[in-house]
């Protein structure tokens, strides 16, 4: 409704009314705030966890530190180090302290994996929005690529590009973007072809808005929403996706310590109890459950429709 | 009407496959990364490495090769690994994956016998009685099971039945010619991750399908009318279900085309997927290029079921206006 008001008033006016229609609240029920609670506790990690980890993520423990008081053996192991005062979440293989290594990787992980999902978004809405708005041709020529790019296992095509090119960071970051581009690719044009044929951009166009106009004004506002909740959800993919090919050894290499790859180094270890495979696993647990459980709160407040949407 | 959607359908599956082929050969062809350069060495002089080169067949332009590739793959010649060239023991590929594509046939079939009836009986039990105990619980530990990567899972089975229990082995290391128990002993635990991560899709997008019909209005009618619940269920919502079940279940066989990746790493279990990892560790790029073909061509097919059954369930395409 704002939107027929809106072009009822002078062009001057504009800037001072809102795009989109108010805000429904959204209230989150435990498990969305439990979520965000957990989120907010890693994003806190990624900025000052380097300067609050115990040990450098590089640094070898000394034997010295692991001798208990009495006993003559003087050369103690430092590998795979149960949980204790000195290494709170135990050693890894090479005498490392886990804790510190996961609080150097959340950088890593986190990273990439959203700078790879916000490159994901930048040609995804970009070539989404341009084939909603654009001609017939465009939009074939843009949908049967992207068709073609989303019948290939995206762990296929990581293994294929990993196999040609070789895994640096800035690469993986490349290759994820534009693997998950095609899926936010869908979701864009749909949401944006929906916005297109909507009243108010008719309005807009008979007024003689250009189509800059009216994809800023009109279409971004309105599919923001959506595609936030879509963030997230795309966020944990690329998450699993990046920490699946650390764990095949192709993605994150060393001596970087990233989740993912900390858990196929200690993979050995766990014949013998050992916890160091097990943290960096549940750190990635903690962090995709989370996000999905605010996903899921917030897709089941605004009646389905929006998680369906991301289904198709 | 329906064999025009169908045979549209088809179409656009070759199409698909078509390109997916074209993008795997650029992938693996053109791009740099040269194998005749690796498998020589830094030392190789440049006379060696270009006839290397031609006994490869790396010297003709990409679009040549392209074709060449394509009419060996489609008359079944997958070519000859490169690992051996060098050495001058090439192993035929198809040689190779044979036995592999066995083993990973095995492995998901297994998967696929138990987890799709088990995953149906939840998926149905929980839509069935939605907002309960039950289904809050069976909603929130399969959200769960859904967001953790497949190696959590996998390292938390080890950790029980291998190290713990000490039950199963932590490897599913296969001799050949395993049968009877030894084979189930070595497959259960991959097979079991699988069947977890698996059914935890299967059954969210089950309760998802069932409960979607069972808002509709007819669903709505019958329970007006006074249609005993099980009548409803069975005669009603169940029947109009099946199509989106067995796209449910065709999409998950598709997804387990990514699952086997991790899970037959991880146990060492020597299928197609652990063949594929080793061969791009080595840039064994034939080898790469040839499972690419066979599990994009796999799930292409499963997708294109999982279409087939949409099309075919929804009664307005059969019966068209």
């Amino acid at each position: 409704m704002t939107e027929t008001q809106q072009s009822m008033n002078t062009s001057s006016q504009f800037d001072e009314l809102p795009d989109a229609p108010p805000k429904r609240k959204i209230k989150l029920s435990w498990s969305g705030k439990l979520g965000i609670a957990v989120l907010v506790f890693w994003a806190i990690i990624v900025v000052i966890g380097p300067s609050i980890s115990p040990y450098h993520e590089a640094e070898f423990l000394d034997e010295s530190l692991f001798i208990v008081p009495g006993s003559d053996e003087k050369y103690p192991d430092t590998d795979f180090r149960p949980p204790s005062r000195i290494v709170l979440l135990g050693s890894d293989y090479m005498g490392r302290d886990t804790l510190s290594r996961i609080l150097f990787g959340a950088r890593t992980t986190i990273g990439i994996s959203f700078i790879a999902t916000l490159l994901a978004y930048l040609i995804g809405v970009t070539l989404g929005i341009a084939a909603a708005v654009g001609s017939r041709f465009l939009d074939m020529v843009l949908s049967r690529l992207n068709d073609a790019l989303l019948s290939i296992p995206s762990i296929m095509l990581g293994l294929v590009m990993i196999a040609a090119l070789g895994s640096t960071i800035p690469l993986l970051i490349l290759l994820t973007g534009i693997i998950y581009a095609a899926s936010v690719f869908r979701i864009a044009r749909s949401l944006g072809q929906e916005v297109m044929v909507s009243d108010f951009v008719e309005a807009a166009r008979v007024r003689g808005e250009g189509l800059w106009w009216i994809i800023t004004r009109e279409i971004l506002p309105n599919i923001a929403m959506p595609l936030a909740t879509d963030f997230g959800l795309r966020f944990v993919w690329v998450i699993l996706f990046i920490s699946a090919l650390s764990f095949l050894g192709l993605g994150v290499q060393p001596p970087m310590s990233d989740w993912g790859s900390m858990v196929k180094e200690n993979l050995p270890g766990l014949i013998y109890g050992a916890v160091a495979p097990i943290m960096p696993a549940l750190a990635i647990a903690t962090l995709t459950i989370s996000v999905n459980m605010i996903v899921d709160d917030i897709s089941a407040h605004s009646g389905g429709k929006l998680a369906k949407r991301m289904i198709a | 009407m329906i064999w025009r959607a169908l045979l549209g359908r088809l179409g656009i599956s070759v199409v698909t496959l078509f390109v997916v082929s074209v993008l795997i050969f650029i992938g693996t062809n053109l791009l740099p990364g040269d194998v005749a350069q690796i498998l020589l060495g830094q030392m190789a002089t440049p006379d060696s490495l270009a006839a290397l080169q031609a006994k490869l067949g790396m010297d003709q332009p990409g679009y040549v090769r392209y074709f060449m590739w394509l009419r060996d793959v489609a008359t079944g010649d997958m070519g000859f690994s490169k690992a051996g060239l060098g050495a001058g023991n090439a192993t035929p590929i198809v040689q190779i994956i044979e036995p592999r594509i066995f083993n990973t046939l095995q492995l998901t079939g297994m998967v696929a016998v138990i987890a799709i009836p088990f995953a149906l009986f939840i998926g149905l039990l929980a839509a069935m009685r939605p907002g309960t105990r039950l289904d809050r619980t069976v909603t929130f530990s399969t959200l769960s099971l859904i967001s953790v990567p497949d190696f959590l899972v996998a390292t938390f089975l080890v950790l029980i039945f291998a190290v713990h229990l000490g039950w199963l082995p932590s490897i599913a290391y296969l001799k050949g010619g395993e049968t009877g128990l030894n084979l189930i002993r070595a497959l259960a635990m991959p097979a079991l991750t699988l069947i977890i991560v698996v059914s935890a899709q299967i059954i969210r997008m089950t309760r998802a399908t069932v409960l979607n019909v069972m808002s509709s209005p007819y669903i709505e009618m019958a329970i007006l009318k006074g249609v005993p619940r099980k009548r409803i269920i069975l005669r009603h919502a169940l029947l109009n279900a099946i199509g989106p079940i067995v796209n449910v279940i065709a999409l998950n066989l598709a997804w387990l085309v990514g699952g086997v990746v991790i899970v037959e790493q991880i146990f060492a279990y020597p299928g197609l997927a652990k063949l594929m990892i080793d061969a791009v560790l080595v840039r064994d790029l034939p080898l790469v290029q040839a499972c690419a073909m066979i599990f994009c061509a796999s799930y292409i097919v499963l997708i294109f079921i999982a279409d087939m059954a949409s099309i075919l369930s929804n009664p307005r395409l059969r019966h068209p206006k």
